[in-house]
């Protein structure tokens, strides 16, 4: 293409653990034009951008610029070729100001000395130039989110940068931010600027993007002018199928009550109350969702079923088949049958330094099974792991591979393999597919369905809507640490109608909630 | 107790303080450096103990105290270049390396002045020169300041000369602002073209020029020769002022200060009929007294920013 600003031809990357990343990728980018890169996780979008930004060194292909080829060894490579890249997880030290992040690598000097007031007076006149106001004297650790991502397009701005890269730039960002972003972006744009916009959101996509290249398992889909294509068009590409949260259930009978919470209440430590009145029962092959805004009790009620309250002071029972597990400790409740898929597969969910094998077996290595004297037995446990794996489509270079490198997709399949494999009598899954792409939930909402058929208990704490209308049995709806609302048929519930008792607007009268408890 | 007073009230005392405070707050500062750019360079004790050696050999070679500081400079630097290479090139883990960088020191110091004196214990026999006093004009003649801060060793005024010259290359320099930011958040440095790599090779190395100042100062002002070991865990205190000073430049220097004075003072007291095994544990008292007290109060910081938050 003769007017392309910026163009890869034939990028292929592999790793040096084998995983290919990218496959002959071609990209083009016109000058002017906002490019939007969209793709599932893992699909290689972000491998694409660092290789744009000279962070990786493709294994294969070039990288022209005005029709000239270059080769981008390091960052600064591409800075001094008017690159800049907008990072997803900020490039700022939180202990310096905005005038000395903004100027940090080529500092104005006076003498031997760093100019400060140059730098401040430099980082002003660029928020000027492209109308994004920001305090220069402010630390970078006092901005909002939204303010810290206009400190980055500054940084790269003030670089010089003609080409712009945003990764995933809305996903911390609120929704008032993401328009003032939108509207910074647009101002850029006729500015003359290139923007390249990494999304999976497609409404963001449609909204702001010229053209799309969409990505899928490491090789481009193709591109496409964005005005062109639907919504429906683009998920089609990026996943290979329609994307449509429709499941067929069996109806199965549910049958003896697996779990079952009764006047459950908790406060805090000084005296609020969190939950109030909680009454539910879960039975066997029964999902019981509960939706809610975020911070109205769910988490309270996670830590009461799991065994994070002790000592928080409360009353009620909680009792797993019979037995009551207040005061009982994670791995007593655990030898019940319970399994908890938690919120943050980092931090709680898996160990990041550690293998894909070793997090698989780490609710079960004491198992006689996974033992041979003092010893763990190796070979078994390589066996599980490896079949683990293939079970759930874990996309990782072998079972040694760190938890850690994997995508946020994969890692989270290996924290449902570990907790769906061990034939849990009741299974807690708190956003279990929150951040993951299409494809992974879709694996995850068919198996929790399988542990359904399997007569397991499911307590779904979610925050997506589809997700929980369309998998739960029973429906719970919590506000304020309170149970707002029963469904027994939460297919039949609009997105509309639970959003007035998840705000707060409507409230279901004792004897519809109370029904919670024994689904009669 | 008022012999106790009588000790530590004598200007004698305040002096003391200056000249047993210098080498752990030029070690300090070297620490300091490195941990900015975050890098930990446990190897102080080693470096400091080779270049007292190196600076021994060269004056006693070459008749010239200053070319023997020069010597102890450059292979102190050179040890720290070692460690940097290593640690930065090659991988190895910084804690490794300073562990055998300190190894290396205690053995390989005693090894060379055996070839080169044939003594294991002390240069004696090697005619090493020594750094000179300074007699400061006007201010040696003023009473108690005069004879505390007037007459001291030229590197003991390097020192302090030095804690000025550390905070202003942290906080006012171009190269302070990129090693600060390398310490704290070394991919947004290399987001903007600042190589981690040489800025810590640089840190590295300054640690290394400011710890084996302090070496220099150990065989060639506070002792006029070299003995087996005579940095004698200075080092690792250099270290402790440094994280206790919370990695600023003015808390590294008057923790070493503190360091320095509980020195001082286990020197003073061996006069007095307390034991001295008791008299020498003195430094590390004030080491876990300090960090107690460090403990005590940014728990208390923490609680109280908690509550604030909370109650927001």
């Amino acid at each position: 293409m003769a007017n392309a600003l910026l163009e890869m031809r034939g990028i292929t990357k592999v790793y040096p653990n084998g995983v290919v990343a990218n496959k002959d990728v071609g990209f083009s980018l016109r000058e002017g034009e906002i490019h939007a890169i969209a793709g599932e996780n893992g699909a290689g979008k972000s491998t694409l951008m660092k290789i744009m930004f000279g962070m990786e060194e493709p294994s294969e292909g070039a990288i022209y610029i005005r029709g000239e080829q270059v080769k981008l060894q390091s960052p600064q490579d591409a800075i001094d070729r008017g690159i800049g890249m907008v990072h997803q997880h900020f490039m700022l030290v939180p202990s310096f100001t905005v005038a000395e992040n903004m100027v940090l690598g080529m500092e104005p000097r006076k003498g031997v000395g760093f100019n400060a007031g140059e730098a401040v007076r430099l980082t002003e006149e660029t928020a000027r130039k492209y109308n994004l106001s920001v305090n220069a004297r402010a630390k970078v650790e006092d901005l909002s989110v939204g303010m810290k991502q206009k400190v980055e397009i500054l940084k790269a701005l003030v670089r010089g940068a003609k080409i712009l890269i945003l990764d995933e730039p809305t996903a911390v960002l609120t929704p008032q931010e993401t328009e003032e972003l939108f509207h910074e972006l647009q101002q850029l744009k006729e500015q003359g600027h290139t923007i390249v916009f990494i999304s999976h959101k497609l409404k963001e996509v449609k909204a702001i993007c010229d053209r799309i290249t969409i990505m899928r398992g490491g090789r481009s889909e193709g591109v496409f002018q964005t005005r062109e294509v639907t919504e429906q068009g683009i998920s089609r590409l990026m996943v290979g199928r329609d994307v449509v949260l429709k499941y067929d259930k069996d109806s199965i009978p549910h049958g003896k009550p697996v779990l079952r919470v009764e006047q459950l209440a908790v406060s805090d430590s000084q005296g609020k109350a969190l939950l109030a009145e909680i009454s539910f029962s879960v039975r066997e092959g029964q999902i019981v969702g509960i939706a809610g805004v975020e911070g109205n009790g769910q988490t309270q009620l996670i830590e009461a079923l799991t065994g994070g309250l002790r000592g928080v002071s409360g009353s009620g029972a909680v009792s797993v088949k019979g037995t009551d597990i207040r005061g009982l400790d994670i791995l007593g409740i655990r030898s019940l049958g319970v399994s908890y898929i938690p919120e943050d597969r980092m931090r709680q969910g898996s160990a990041g330094d550690a293998s894909i094998a070793d997090n698989l077996i780490s609710t079960r290595y004491r198992s006689k099974d996974m033992n041979k004297g003092p010893f763990l037995h190796s070979s078994k446990i390589a066996a599980l792991a490896s079949s683990l794996v293939e079970e759930f489509k874990v996309r990782c270079s072998g079972t040694r591979q760190p938890v850690g490198m994997l995508s946020g997709g994969n890692m989270q399949k290996v924290v449902v393999a570990r907790e769906c494999s061990t034939n849990p009598q009741l299974l807690i899954a708190e956003q279990p597919t929150r951040g993951v792409d299409i494809g992974a939930a879709q694996f995850i909402h068919q198996k929790l369905l399988e542990l359904r058929s399997d007569k397991c208990a499911i307590v779904l704490v979610s925050a997506d809507l589809n997700e929980i209308l369309e998998l739960s049995d029973s429906l719970l709806v919590m506000y304020e640490g309170q149970i707002v609302a029963y469904f027994d048929n939460p297919s039949a519930v609009s997105e509309e109608e639970l959003g007035l008792y998840m705000l707060g607007i409507n409230r279901q009268d004792k004897e519809q909630t109370g029904r919670a408890l024994n689904h009669v | 107790m008022n012999s106790l007073l009588d000790v530590i009230l004598t200007t004698d005392f305040a002096f003391s303080v200056l000249r047993v405070t210098t080498p752990i707050l030029f070690a300090a500062l070297g620490a300091l450096i490195s941990n900015r750019a975050g890098i930990i360079n446990i190897g102080m004790e080693g470096i400091m103990l080779v270049s007292a050696l190196a600076g021994v050999i060269v004056s006693a070679y070459t008749h010239s105290a200053w070319v023997g500081l020069l010597g102890a400079v450059l292979s102190g630097t050179l040890i720290a270049g070692i460690l940097a290479f290593f640690t930065l090139k090659f991988k190895t883990h910084i804690i490794l390396g300073g562990v055998a960088i300190n190894m290396f020191a205690s053995g390989g110091t005693v090894f060379i002045l055996y070839l080169l004196s044939g003594d294991k214990g002390s240069s004696t026999s090697l005619a090493s020169k020594v750094l000179p006093s300074v007699q400061i004009p006007l201010l040696k003649d003023i009473p108690v300041l005069g004879p505390i801060l007037s007459g001291h060793h030229i590197l003991t005024y390097f020192s302090i000369l030095s804690v000025l010259v550390v905070y202003y290359l942290l906080n006012r320099t171009p190269l302070g602002l990129r090693i600060r930011s390398v310490g704290e958040n070394p991919h947004a440095a290399q987001s903007v073209g600042v190589s981690v790599v040489r800025i810590q090779y640089t840190a590295l190395l300054l640690s290394g020029f400011f710890a084996s100042l302090g070496g220099a100062y150990m065989s060639m002002g506070y002792l006029s020769l070299f003995t087996r070991d005579m940095v004698a865990g200075r080092g690792w205190i250099a270290i402790a002022a440094e994280s206790m000073g919370r990695s600023t430049t003015v808390g590294t220097a008057l923790t070493s200060l503190l360091f320095g004075a509980a020195d001082a003072l286990s020197n003073a007291l061996q006069v007095l009929k307390i034991p001295a095994e008791l008299i020498a544990t003195l430094p590390y008292v004030a080491t876990v007294v300090g960090l107690i007290i460090y403990a005590v109060s940014e728990t208390r910081k923490k609680n109280k920013k908690l509550k604030t938050t909370t109650t927001k």
